[in-house]
């Protein structure tokens, strides 16, 4: 894969947050047009790097190259520019409380482009038909259940057609239902939309069978990278573990602390 | 020793750090208004929200001050023979300190602390996160209006407190005390100068509106994202402000009062 093939190059980065390192030595390509997915157990910086690809978090050291620029070294009014291109799902939907599912969707259109109020109508209500919330304009966001707000945030990020989608967590807390929904959808838009799409979970099945390319962060750094049948016969303690869910391995079950007994005899 | 220097020197440096992080805030958003065509309705809005709904606080308090200001005043001066001049009192007490004071109290307690409160849900609830990917800068949809809309209804709200207070010490003076009605006002016709009380007044109003507004958006924006760092950072918007609001009315006082 050529290097013009990616749209996001992270190379070298290092970031701690206060005493913790969150990043030793991070390399990363993720390639146009596909579906990347950034898994790993928790804490391990899943979200961070998402934060550091959008701008919204600087590195200690290293580089972020989006679209051939480097969102570090853009100015403020720049990076703002560049987001324009992105689209973000957040994990916990965060579509603005005080404005409907349709002034949700719309709110990006009516910011950052000249279309005409009938245009952005238009365009909000194939959104939401793509998501298959048309019905839903009027509601406001306290009335929709968890997953019907994720799908109305994933109408919104997509309202721009983006080049890149990042989706932070998109099947954490959904039932099988709402979570069958979301996994299509993410699918389908990609194909339809051809944009690229990074996907930050640690729902193994369900990423595992939509993803292109899988990127498996640990202790800091790129423990495995590759396909999902390359992931699921890696040879590594760490990713056996943590795609099959054992409770101790590499990635112990108890918190670090001195033997038991030695606590119990004080 | 060098422990409590370091200790110190770190808290020094992060309160820098801090007041650096404000003033940005607040010459971006101060930088960035008037924006035609965009600003103006979010204005008007958080001007509802901020001005708007703290006025029932402030007038039923404007005129509980008032009717206990005119009734205290009263009751000293009556033993001077000097009671006409109880409407001078209640003016200059009102206009000159205790409407921008207690209204900028009032205000840090109903407007300010929402201020705090709905910046830190938006921040908690990786709104402000959002806008920002959406390609918005927070700082002038969200933050901008909220600092022009305190800047603006704080010394409004002081004056609908001193009129209303005036009125509370009227009734009581007049048609519960028998104070003359028209020496009480001709009383206060006459002392009370336009410059001198009335636009002091109004200065020290604008000064609070914008120090309370200025720390309620910044705390909102440092808060930490959880419920107990959002109730907390409330709690500090309400103690900073009115701690500020007390020491720089004496500040204030005494450069616009202090040769008198």
């Amino acid at each position: 894969m050529s290097v013009s093939d990616n749209v996001i190059q992270i190379s070298h980065l290092k970031f701690n947050r206060g005493e913790r390192c969150i990043f030793k030595n991070i390399n990363l390509s993720i390639p146009k047009g596909k579906i990347t997915a950034i898994m790993g157990p928790s804490g391990t910086g899943k979200t961070t790097l998402l934060k550091m690809i959008g701008g919204q978090l600087t590195p200690d050291s290293g580089k972020v190259i989006v679209q051939g620029t480097d969102v570090h070294s853009l100015a403020r009014a720049e990076l703002f520019s560049l987001r324009k291109n992105m689209g973000m799902l957040f994990q916990s939907g965060a579509l603005f409380s005080d404005m409907s599912v349709f002034e949700n969707v719309a709110f990006p259109l009516q910011v950052n482009t000249d279309l005409s109020v009938e245009l952005i109508r238009d365009v909000v209500l194939l959104k939401l038909q793509a998501v298959g919330l048309r019905g839903a304009t009027s509601l406001m966001p306290s009335e929709l259940s968890g997953g019907m707000a994720r799908r109305v945030a994933l109408a919104r990020a997509i309202a721009l057609d983006p080049q890149i989608v990042m989706y932070d967590e998109p099947f954490a807390g959904q039932d099988p239902i709402g979570m069958g929904v979301l996994v299509t959808l993410i699918k389908k838009l990609n194909q339809s939309l051809g944009h690229t799409s990074v996907i930050v979970s640690h729902d193994i099945q369900e990423t595992l069978s939509i993803a292109d390319y899988i990127c498996i962060l640990a202790d800091g750094e790129v423990i495995a990278q590759g396909s999902a049948s390359e992931i699921r016969e890696s040879s590594s303690q760490k990713v056996q573990q943590f795609i099959h869910g054992y409770p101790d391995g590499p990635v112990p079950f108890h918190y670090p602390s001195v033997a038991l007994m030695d606590e119990l005899t004080g | 020793m060098l422990d409590t220097l370091a200790i110190t020197g770190r808290l020094c440096i992060e309160k820098l750090a801090g007041f650096g992080r404000a003033t940005f805030v607040l010459l971006h958003a101060l930088l960035v208004w008037p924006q035609p065509g965009n600003s103006i309705p979010l204005i008007v809005k958080q001007l509802y929200s901020v001005g708007v709904k703290s006025l029932l606080i402030i007038v039923v308090s404007g005129l509980f001050i008032g009717m206990v200001l005119g009734l205290q005043g009263y009751t000293i001066l009556v033993d001077f023979a000097s009671e006409d001049a109880v409407g001078q009192m209640v003016a200059l007490s009102l206009v000159r300190e205790l409407a921008p004071v207690v209204t900028a109290l009032l205000f840090a307690g109903r407007a300010g602390s929402a201020l705090t409160a709905e910046i830190g849900l938006m921040k908690a609830t990786e709104q402000l996160a959002s806008l920002e990917m959406i390609g918005v800068d927070p700082l002038r949809r969200i933050v901008a209006p909220r600092l022009w809309a305190g800047f603006i209804s704080m010394p409004l709200l002081s004056m609908i407190f001193a009129i209303v207070g005036i009125y509370g010490g009227a009734v009581v003076s007049i048609d519960w005390l028998g104070v003359y009605s028209g020496s009480f006002w001709s009383v206060m016709q006459s002392s009370v100068d336009f410059y001198d009380d009335v636009l002091n007044g109004v200065i020290k109003s604008l000064v609070f509106g914008f120090v309370i507004t200025w720390i309620a958006v910044y705390q909102g924006l440092e808060s930490v994202p959880t419920s107990e760092g959002i109730s907390q950072a409330t709690t500090r918007t309400v103690v900073y402000s009115s701690l500020m609001v007390l020491a720089l009315d004496f500040v204030l006082t005494a450069l616009m009062f202090g040769n008198i």
